[in-house]
């Protein structure tokens, strides 16, 4: 359960720019999570408002866009987008494929 | 700056950090709805928004694009810079429970003492010191982190280890991450390399059931190997699910009860030592 140290994170890093921009109340916090990250969409969902709660993020709305990688087939060529490390390669079922990205969690913006 | 080890983090910062995990404690019970983590499609959901009640009227985005474990990172960079003022080499060894992390540490300190490698170890586990006393049986220093309930360790309670403890100059750093192939594999401790432990004991299909922590490692040991008479272990299929997720670590066949492949393990670890020039 590291989505409750991640959720953590992402409240300390919402409150410190939200108090460097000078606002009071956040609306939305806007987070890309790549589908490699190791993070659990639904558990970090679950966390947040517990984790926001007697902060300027009570209450706000988390958004949370998964950001697949690139997977790149030796074997055929071909590029997909991938959310598994085990996805084999949709066009000839080749694994592993090249990976790249995915691996990010950002916080991209707030909404206040 | 900390004025602890002057490494330039702000004291104030170490000490909220620390104490960030602490809402976690109220939350312990989510274990129990962990299911809803077997499914990997809700990555093919691009978003969910729970919409907030507040009115629509003077709504403005800040916009961010920062790392949310910036926080972290940063306190891993100074670690890092800390051992590396040093010449010491980190490492951070993940396995699942009872992979056999702290016997193979045992039998390597005790045989890099004989080759005269300075060792220090930082232990972690949720609960005791257990595994502190027997390091220290080997007589290298060792702190041991009990996080709690917390189920990884973070770079602030490594930093909290390296003020406390010898750390030798120009020798290796082990740090003992809570067993648990999942969580210690996203937080960043400061190390220079990374050991993923599966034991024989385990099932071959681990690294396809927790890709991530045998695609982040620079080393992978099959531990254990004296069991390989009497457990359904399947060697050929687990190196070829390790190389596929990671074609670069060097994986190290061994065991710490008889000895066998002990010495290309070893000889690898001197091979890590910073270089006199």
């Amino acid at each position: 359960m590291h989505e409750i140290s991640i959720a953590c994170s992402l409240v300390k890093a919402a409150v410190d720019e939200a108090a460097r921009h000078g606002v009071s109340h956040v609306l939305r916090v806007d987070v890309v999570l790549g589908a490699l990250s190791g993070v659990e969409m639904d558990a970090l969902l679950f966390c947040f408002p517990a984790v926001a709660k007697g902060t300027v993020c009570e209450g706000a709305g988390l958004s949370v866009e998964i950001e697949p990688a690139r997977g790149h087939c030796a074997a055929c060529g071909s590029t997909h987008d991938v959310h598994d490390f085990m996805d084999p390669c949709p066009d000839c079922g080749a694994w592993p494929l090249g990976l790249e990205g995915g691996r990010d969690m950002r916080l991209r913006a707030l909404e206040v | 700056m900390c004025a602890t080890c002057g490494c330039g983090q702000p004291a104030a910062q170490t000490h909220e950090r620390g104490h960030a995990h602490d809402p976690s404690h109220d939350h312990s019970h989510e274990h129990g709805n962990g299911h809803s983590h077997t499914n990997g499609h809700t990555a093919e959901t691009p978003s969910i928004v729970k919409p907030s009640a507040q009115p629509i009227a003077a709504r403005s985005m800040i916009e961010i694009e920062q790392a949310i474990l910036a926080g972290n990172d940063h306190i891993a960079a100074n670690n890092r810079s800390f051992l590396d003022r040093r010449h010491t080499r980190g490492f951070n060894i993940i396995s699942s429970p009872g992979a056999g992390k702290t016997t193979l540490l045992e039998k390597t300190l005790t045989a890099l003492r004989a080759r005269s490698v300075g060792c220090a170890v930082v232990e972690g586990d949720q609960a005791t010191d257990l595994d502190a006393q027997r390091i220290a049986r080997t007589g290298v220093p060792v702190f041991q982190i009990e996080t709690g309930r917390a189920c990884h360790l973070d770079a602030q309670q490594v930093h909290q280890a390296l003020v406390a403890i010898a750390i030798p100059e120009r020798g290796l750093l082990f740090i003992e991450n809570v067993g648990n192939l999942i969580c210690p594999t996203e937080f960043n401790l400061g190390e220079h390399e990374r050991i993923t432990i599966v034991s024989v004991a385990e099932g071959h299909d681990k690294p396809a059931k927790y890709p991530l922590a045998f695609r982040n490692a620079t080393a992978i040991v099959i531990s254990k190997i004296d069991l390989l008479p009497h457990v359904d272990f399947n060697i050929v299929e687990a190196r070829r699910l390790m190389a596929g997720l990671n074609p670069k670590a060097p994986i190290f066949e061994l065991s710490a009860t008889t000895g066998v492949g002990m010495d290309a393990w070893l000889s690898w670890l001197q091979h890590m030592l910073p270089v006199e020039v």
